[in-house]
Formats: C-alpha cells, structure tokens, sequence
C-alpha cells in the first residue's frame, strides 16, 4: 500500500501539479463553458456595466489608465507566449532589452494607478457604491494583488521578458498540447508561481464577472455602414 | 425612390397648457423601474429656458449630433477613429448632474415617527443611494420661467440675440413662454443609432421607429452622447441605454401612445410621412439655410403615382397607402407648411414637427401702460413688435431662417384673422382676405386649418393602420418560440450582473 500511494503522489497530491496542471485546465474548461452558457442564456447581462453616468471624473483617473496598460501588458504576454525565439532574439541586445522592460514596468503601473483609483472610486463615491457587486470586488482585488505581484516580479526577478520566454512559453503551449509539463515551472520563486496561479484563478472567475464586456469589444463598427434598419417583415413578400 | 413610411408627430404647440400629463403617463407605463427614475422619454420644458438635461442644446458642450463636412455629415460625438480609444472613459458622456438626481421621500416618517415636541417630517432622499439629500434640480426645474434670471436668460436658442432683446425678455411687462414637449424625434439620420458600437440601435424598416436592443447594448454610451436631443437615456441600474419607444407595443394594437392619448390640449396628431431613403444623406448634408426646405422635399406625397408604386414595391398594403394619404402630419408639415422639426441643424432628420406657438403678439406697453389695442388686421405688422424675439422662434425650429418663421406665423395668424372675421365680425371681410392671400393661403385652406387644429376628433388627430405585426413577426416565426415570453420578448430578468 504504501508504495502504491508513493507512486501516486506526484499526480494526485502534490501540491505543484494541482495548482499548474490542474488549476489551469479546470480554469479553462470553466471559462468556455460559463461565457458560453452566459452568452446563451444570459445575453442580456453581457455588458461593460459602465458607471461613468453616476461618476465621471474619477473614472477617467481610474479607467483610462487601467484599460491602457492592461491592455499593452495583455499584448505583451501573449506575444512572449507566441513568438518567444523572437522576443529572446530582441532581447539579446540589452538596450533593447531595457526597452521592453522599461516600457512594461511603465504599463504595469499605469495600471496599478488605475487599480488603486477603481478601488477608491468604489469605497469612496455613495452612488457608485450602489452598483457596486460582490464579484466586482473580487475581481479588483484579484487583480490588484496580480499587477502588484506582476510589479513585484519585473523589479526584483529579472528579467521577465526573456525568462518568461524561455520558460513560461514553454510550459503554457505543453498545457495547450495536452502533454503538461511543469518541472520548469515548480522550481520557479514565489512571487511567479502566484502570478500563474493568479491569472488562471482570474481566468476561472471571468465568466462570473464585468470582465465579459472585453469579449463582446465592438470592433464590427470598424466597418459597418452608419445606419441600420431592420424589418420585420420582408419587403418584398407577397401581400395578402 | 425608395419609399419608406414613418410613423410621425405633429405638436401644436398654441394648444399645450404645460400639465404635464404625457410625462406623467409615460412615466408610468415605461420609467418608473429602478435605474430609470431619473428618464423622461416625454418630457415637457418651458421655453425659453435652459431645458432638462441643463442646456441640452448647447451642443459645444454636449457634442449630439452631426457637423456638415466636405460634403457630407460626420458625428461631432465620436468617429471609427476615435470610439476605440474613448471607449473607456467617453469625453462627452453627460452625468447624472447634468440631468438630476432622483428622489422621494420618507413617507413613513410622518407615521411611525416618535412622540415628540417637533412635527415629523417627510426627508428626501436620493433614489440612487437612498441617503437624504438635498434637492438641487428636476426635470422641470424651470418650469413657468422658475429662476428665471438664471435658467431662461441661459437659454441656447437666445445665441446671437442683441444685447437689448435678450434683456427686454426678463421685463415683467414683456414676459412671456411657452411650453415644449419634447420625446424621441425617431430621426430620418439618428445620431444614436450611427455611433452606437455594438450596433444596438436601429430603425424599424416598417414605420421608422427608433429602437435600442437591450440585448446588444453593452453600455458603451456612445448614443447617449451623440442624440443631440439627449433623448437617449442610460439606466444606471441595468447598465443599459433606453429611450422613447413610440410605444410601439400601444400602435401594435391599435392604440395610440402614452403621451398621445393622455394630451389635455389634444395638441398631438399622429399619421404616416413617406419619404425617400436614397435621399437623406444627400439633404442631411445641406448647408443651414437649405435644409429646413430640403427636409420637406424629401417627404413624398402619397397621391403620386410613383410614390405609390414605390411604397408598394417595399411592401406596403393598399391599407397603409389610405392611411398616409389622410394622415394630419402630411398636411401640417408639407401641405400647409405650418410645421417645423426642431433643431434641424443637429442634422439627424428629427421626424417629429411643432406648430410654432403665436404667444401674444398682440400684447405690448405703449407708454408703460399694458395695451392690447393694436387691431387684429394690423398683427403682420407686429411680428417684429412679438414678445418672443423672431430670432429666438427661428433658432428652436427653422434653422435661424427668420423668413420661414415669419411665412409660419403669418399663415396662422391670417387663420384666426379670417376666423374672426368670420364669427365675431369686428373684422372686415375683405381685409381678412388681404390678409390670407398676404399669408400665402386661401379661404378653404384657413378652413382646414382652423377644423384641423380647433375640432378634430381622436381618429382625425390619430391615423395609423393597423401594423399587421400577426403578418410581420408573428406569420414567419413558431409561436412556441415566445411561448414563455412577456414585454420586450425574452423572459430574462432585466437585472444587472449575472
């Protein structure tokens, strides 16, 4: 019996494969199936809950600033996930290395600043207290804790793009290809295993939060004609 | 040609008495939920004055609306180059202070309050947040010219007005307003419907009515911003926008809408337009002084045999046909050309009319000594003597046009000149003449005029066919797939968040 349960161990009780093997792909199956279900059932509550009509000039100090350095830090990861070999080729000059770094370290902030100021606009507006859910706190906090754990991994494990390249891409195309592998990723400090677990814990939590108004961004007014009409009827059907 | 029909409304504005009933009724049917306390789709203003929300005509603060460029029209709101970037915080979204805050009151205090030495009272309090507060402004805080050095004496429509009329307007001797009701102008060329990203927002082909689907909306706000009439409204609750609806589930069925079956004055005439779609950004983009005769022109008259032939060609039944050709609004708005959109100049084709009001034109101080002596046949001489600046008239509905105005007003005026004329006698026959033929009219036009705007019954003032929805929606759908559904068609609970 004991050797049995030695064998097992590594698969079903360590604590490594639980949170990156496991966690990741219950967070994803979770995810596809509750934005899906969400999307179908639920259309109605697919949307950016805005509150810029209770609140306006806090939010621009809040919103602005996060939407835009989420937004190059998102870019940012999924390019070290994409195209690694060209990234550490990037960064093999270390100017330019300190390009990308500098230029994360900047995104990374603006987004803590528009974190902080979210968090503030929500504790200190009464109105703003009024639409203010359970789950949108959790999600602010959630991702308060990833940026300044992010923060905390550009200034004092560097130098994450390359790193990340070498091993973070690895390791999250062989969750993608079924095969995972995570004798990189478990040596890995602290402060990174939580930025992993993080994102897949805020992966898991998506569908249950605003943060679905990002899958229905409305790029299709990028080309389509100014106005609409619909009919009811088909226009050119025989009257009675 | 392509024909279209439009469901449309004409507002008399001599007749509206400022009850505000249509506010009320419509409140009561469509905006009494949570998140919409603060909406009026019909709401009714006194002019001049600064209106609901606060300046809403002030479009170099609102930017509603479209700007004629090059040729053509561009949204002052936002473009495909700039909604991406502005999409998280809108520089131009209005706040709710801008419109103002709900409240009510504690009612129950005045029951369950304790013994004491004071008189309990009733505390308002924020239908937002439900704390006590102070009230500030409504939705007709201004009503009846209320504080009015600070609210009539702002108004937007008084732009460009000498230095001297705008003061003449605050003497209490020449005070003097009017009422304007005001809901969704179902736009030929809605500023909403173009900025809205999701594309939530559209026309109905069939009668012109403008709609949002709940559904699609994802809170971007780009409509509230762009309908220069700020007529488009966010529910802070639901994270939804919402607006007038024309009621269309009441014209469904054959009834007329809130606020038009509940108008005291009856000042309301709801009938069909056609018009012709391949037209309307050809005269959207007309330059001011074109555009008011521009918007006519693109109204089609339903005798003609081509319009008929087109109306037919999109589907509409020999019924709809009959309807347009009685229809009051094609007589006040291009027969008679008595009535005029409002702020035409925002360029989205506003598909509502108003017959500008007369006011007492007659009514001035000679010597300081209040007189209304000046007799009837003299009024066209008058005009420039009105309480209300011409200007100003020109400003709210013919695009600063002053001659337009003035064809408008002669016309009415020459109506009760000849009515008069006819019935008290005081005037002479053939001076009532003159002055019909001076306001471009004639006897049996002044006639129709007068039985339109003095004694029409309910079916005169509402002629809308049946909208035959069992042969729009209904005949290509499986009943069993509404078999759950109530209101607007899905029986998900319109509530924020999952």
């Amino acid at each position: 019996m004991p050797s049995l349960l030695a064998q097992a161990e590594p698969l079903f009780i360590n604590l490594d494969s639980v949170l990156f093997v496991g966690l990741p792909y219950a967070a994803i199956v979770l995810f596809l199936y509750a934005t899906i279900r969400r999307y179908v059932s639920s259309k109605f509550s697919y949307s950016s809950y805005s509150s810029q009509f209770l609140e306006n000039r806090k939010l621009f100090y809040a919103s602005a600033p996060w939407h835009f350095g989420i937004i190059a830090l998102f870019f940012g990861h999924l390019l070290g996930f994409l195209i690694p070999r060209e990234i550490l080729w990037w960064n093999s000059v270390p100017a330019r290395l300190y390009v990308i770094e500098l230029s994360a370290l900047i995104f990374a902030i603006l987004a803590l600043v528009g974190l902080v100021a979210a968090l503030h606009r929500r504790a200190t507006s009464p109105r703003i207290r009024v639409v203010t859910s359970k789950m949108d706190i959790v999600i602010l906090l959630l991702l308060l804790v990833q940026v300044v754990d992010g923060i905390w991994i550009a200034l004092f494990h560097r130098w994450g793009s390359s790193w990340f390249a070498g091993i973070m891409a690895p390791y999250l195309w062989s969750l993608f290809k079924f095969s995972p592998d995570i004798t990189a990723v478990r040596e890995m400090p602290f402060a990174i295993k939580l930025h992993v677990v993080g994102a897949f814990v805020i992966l898991a939590v998506f569908p249950f939060t605003r943060l679905v108004h990002l899958l229905v961004l409305p790029l299709s007014y990028l080309w389509r004609l100014p106005q609409q009409v619909i009919w009811n009827r088909d226009r050119r059907a025989k009257q009675p | 040609m392509d024909v279209r029909a439009q469901v449309s409304m004409v507002f008399h504005l001599d007749k509206c008495i400022g009850c505000h009933t249509c506010s009320i009724s419509c409140k009561n049917i469509w905006t009494d939920r949570r998140g919409t306390e603060y909406m009026w789709f019909n709401n009714v203003e006194t002019k001049p004055g600064t209106g609901y929300p606060t300046q809403w005509e002030n479009q170099d603060k609102y930017k509603g609306g479209w700007e004629a460029k090059g040729g053509t029209v561009k949204l002052r709101s936002t473009s495909k180059a700039k909604y991406l970037p502005n999409i998280f915080h809108h520089p131009h979204m209005p706040t709710m202070d801008d419109y103002y805050e709900p409240w009510t009151y504690r009612y129950d205090n005045l029951f369950n309050a304790p013994a004491g030495d004071d008189q309990p009272i009733a505390r308002a309090v924020s239908m937002v947040t439900g704390e006590p507060m102070e009230i500030k402004a409504g939705p007709n805080w201004d009503d009846d010219l209320g504080g009015s050095p600070i609210y009539a004496s702002n108004d937007v429509n008084l732009k460009g007005l000498p230095e001297e009329t705008r003061q003449q307007l605050s003497a209490l001797e020449r005070l003097v307003f009017f009422y304007f009701p005001r809901i969704c102008n179902h736009c030929l060329n809605p500023a909403c419907v173009a900025s809205c990203p999701s594309g939530a927002l559209y026309k109905r082909g069939e009668d012109g009515i403008v709609l949002i689907n709940q559904k699609v909306c994802r809170a971007w706000r780009s409509c509230v911003a762009a309908c220069p009439y700020k007529k488009t409204y966010f529910n802070w609750s639901t994270g939804k926008s919402e607006k007038c609806l024309l009621c269309y589930p009441r014209l469904e069925t054959g009834q007329a809408p809130a606020c038009f079956h509940s108008c005291v004055g009856r000042i309301r005439y709801l009938g069909l337009l056609f018009y012709d779609a391949d037209r309307i950004k050809e005269v959207a983009s007309l330059p001011d002084d074109k555009i008011v005769e521009g918007q006519r022109d693109l109204i089609l008259d339903p005798f003609d045999p081509e319009v008929i032939a087109g109306a037919k060609k999109n589907g509409m039944t020999d019924e709809f046909i009959e309807y347009a050709q009685r229809s009051p609004v094609y007589k006040f708005v291009k027969v008679w050309k008595i009535a005029l959109p409002p702020h035409l100049e925002y360029r989205t084709m506003p598909m509502l009319f108003y017959v500008p009001p007369l006011l007492p034109v007659l009514g001035s101080t000679d010597n300081d000594i209040y007189s209304s002596k000046t007799k009837p046949e003299e009024v066209f001489h008058k005009f420039d003597e009105m309480r209300i600046p011409m200007e100003y008239m020109a400003n709210l509905f013919s695009v600063g046009n002053v001659d337009l105005m003035k064809y408008t007003l002669k016309k009415l005026m020459a109506v009760r000149v000849f009515k008069r004329a006819q019935t008290v006698g005081d005037i002479e026959m053939a001076t009532a003449l003159e002055a019909l033929h001076a306001a471009d009219t004639t006897e049996e036009e002044a006639e129709a005029i007068y039985r339109m705007t003095s004694l029409p019954t309910f079916s005169q003032r509402f002629v809308i066919p049946p909208l035959h929805r069992e042969m729009a929606v209904e005949a290509y759908k499986d009943p069993a797939d509404f078999k759950k559904s109530v209101g607007f068609g899905f029986t998900e609970a319109p509530k924020r968040g999952l």
